[in-house]
């Protein structure tokens, strides 16, 4: 008997919302492509997750967003979340991309938000606080992830990847990475 | 299939592939590391909006087309981009000059787009609207860092603007597929942007200490209708260059 058989029969007896729950913690161990110290889950990318027992098994629908449009990191997303859940037992499976409500860093968890100190990379603030187009607004005060400061500066909106902006600690000189507002 | 839709939707997404592609010329050039890499996610940001108009009009299609063969296999005369998305980089002044008319035209077209009754396209401008807002912010810098900076940056600004101006007229001028979105719910009405978009330069201009150019001047007419500038077949003669000798190609 193949693993693909064992797995589906013992869901069988599952509820809906059992495997639901199983597939959440199946993407939640999937790390992002280009932060790994979060999950896809804990950056709210996997927006919903719909299970349908039909009688060749399990059907799935996963429904994600995307970071920012052109984030290439997505495609390496799918195909690993389609990697996960066939080594799991599921073979129906299809995606659907929700633009809208468009991602926002509102949607991280906090967890993922701690994780993302402790690695070195300031987490993203509150959403009041930017997004407007207004030129050489009043920077935020962005926490050094190394010392604590506040007292930081902004070197680029822009940075090593579209979700992130450079900044550099005035006190302990530290240049981090920022999780922009979105 | 509705053909206004079409052309609408493909209008659309040719603006931010081609100032897209062009802002990706620069990358491994940029004046300084931190200036390359944002230039480099700005090009980034607009073919990902443009990719979901493709992946869009591609559905609108049908005929088996993809958002591969809308931006490889078409010629200059399908393509429906303004003209100032096409025209060359020049100097970094003139490139974010550009960015900066484009990115303002994007933003206020952006917000109104949000509230199309056309589902699919209100959810592209409301993801895309957060990106041109950084974009704008970025681009606005630029322009006044320049404009009032030092003798060589304001000639080099001023230089830029004698460049674009004539290009800018081009977006406001609705041609027939934008009129038809209009009356059926799912455009917007480029007419009302266009005081926006000329109080954001005008406030922008002052700050970078830079003079507006005469009303009434003379303007540039017909990327939306597919009589461009001679820049855009160079554009894609390098674009589409695999996928033309080389078919399908996958890597």
């Amino acid at each position: 008997m193949d693993m693909e058989l064992i797995n589906t029969n013992s869901r069988t007896e599952k509820t809906t919302e059992q495997v639901e729950a199983e597939v959440w913690a199946l993407l939640a161990s999937i790390p992002d492509p280009e932060v790994p110290v979060l999950s896809i889950v804990d950056l709210g990318v996997v927006r919903k997750i719909k299970a349908t027992h039909l009688s060749a098994g399990w059907s799935l629908f996963i429904y994600y967003t995307p970071t920012y449009t052109g984030c290439p990191a997505i495609d390496v997303m799918k195909m690993t979340m389609k990697m996960v859940l066939l080594e799991n037992g599921f073979a129906d499976i299809q995606f659907e991309q929700q633009l809208s409500p468009a991602w926002t860093t509102d949607w991280m968890s906090e967890a993922g938000k701690q994780k993302l100190k402790a690695y070195g990379i300031a987490p993203p603030q509150y959403k009041q606080a930017v997004c407007t187009p207004d030129s050489f607004q009043e920077e935020e005060a962005i926490q050094c992830p190394l010392c604590n400061s506040y007292h930081t500066r902004l070197v680029s909106q822009f940075g090593s990847t579209a979700c992130k902006a450079l900044y550099q600690c005035n006190d302990c000189k530290e240049p981090f990475d920022y999780f922009k507002c979105h | 299939m509705n053909t206004s839709l079409l052309n609408y939707t493909l209008h659309l997404a040719d603006n931010a592939l081609i100032i897209g592609h062009r802002n990706s010329e620069w990358c491994g050039h940029g004046p300084i590391l931190e200036q390359d890499i944002a230039i480099s996610n700005i090009a980034l940001d607009c073919i990902g909006q443009a990719r979901n108009f493709y992946q869009y009009a591609a559905t609108i299609s049908g005929n088996g087309a993809t958002e591969d063969s809308l931006a490889y296999l078409r010629d200059v005369i399908d393509y429906k981009n303004c003209l100032l998305t096409e025209l060359p980089n020049g100097d970094w002044a003139q490139t974010v000059l550009r960015q900066f008319f484009f990115s303002t035209y994007q933003y206020f077209l952006y917000q109104q787009l949000q509230s199309s009754s056309d589902t699919q396209l209100a959810a592209i401008a409301e993801k895309s609207l957060k990106e041109v807002t950084y974009h704008l912010r970025w681009s606005s810098e630029w322009v006044i860092r320049l404009g009032d900076g030092t003798e060589e940056s304001k000639q080099r600004m001023l230089h830029a603007i004698e460049e674009l101006w004539s290009y800018t007229g081009d977006m406001f001028i609705p041609v027939n597929y934008e009129i038809q979105a209009v009356e059926e719910g799912y455009g917007i009405d480029v007419k009302n942007i266009q005081e926006n978009w000329l109080q954001k330069v005008t406030d922008v201009f002052e700050e970078a200490t830079l003079p507006l150019p005469a009303e009434n001047t003379w303007m540039q007419t017909g990327g939306k209708e597919g009589k461009h500038t001679e820049h855009l077949g160079f554009i894609l003669a390098e674009m589409q260059f695999l996928q033309r000798a080389y078919p399908d190609a996958e890597w």
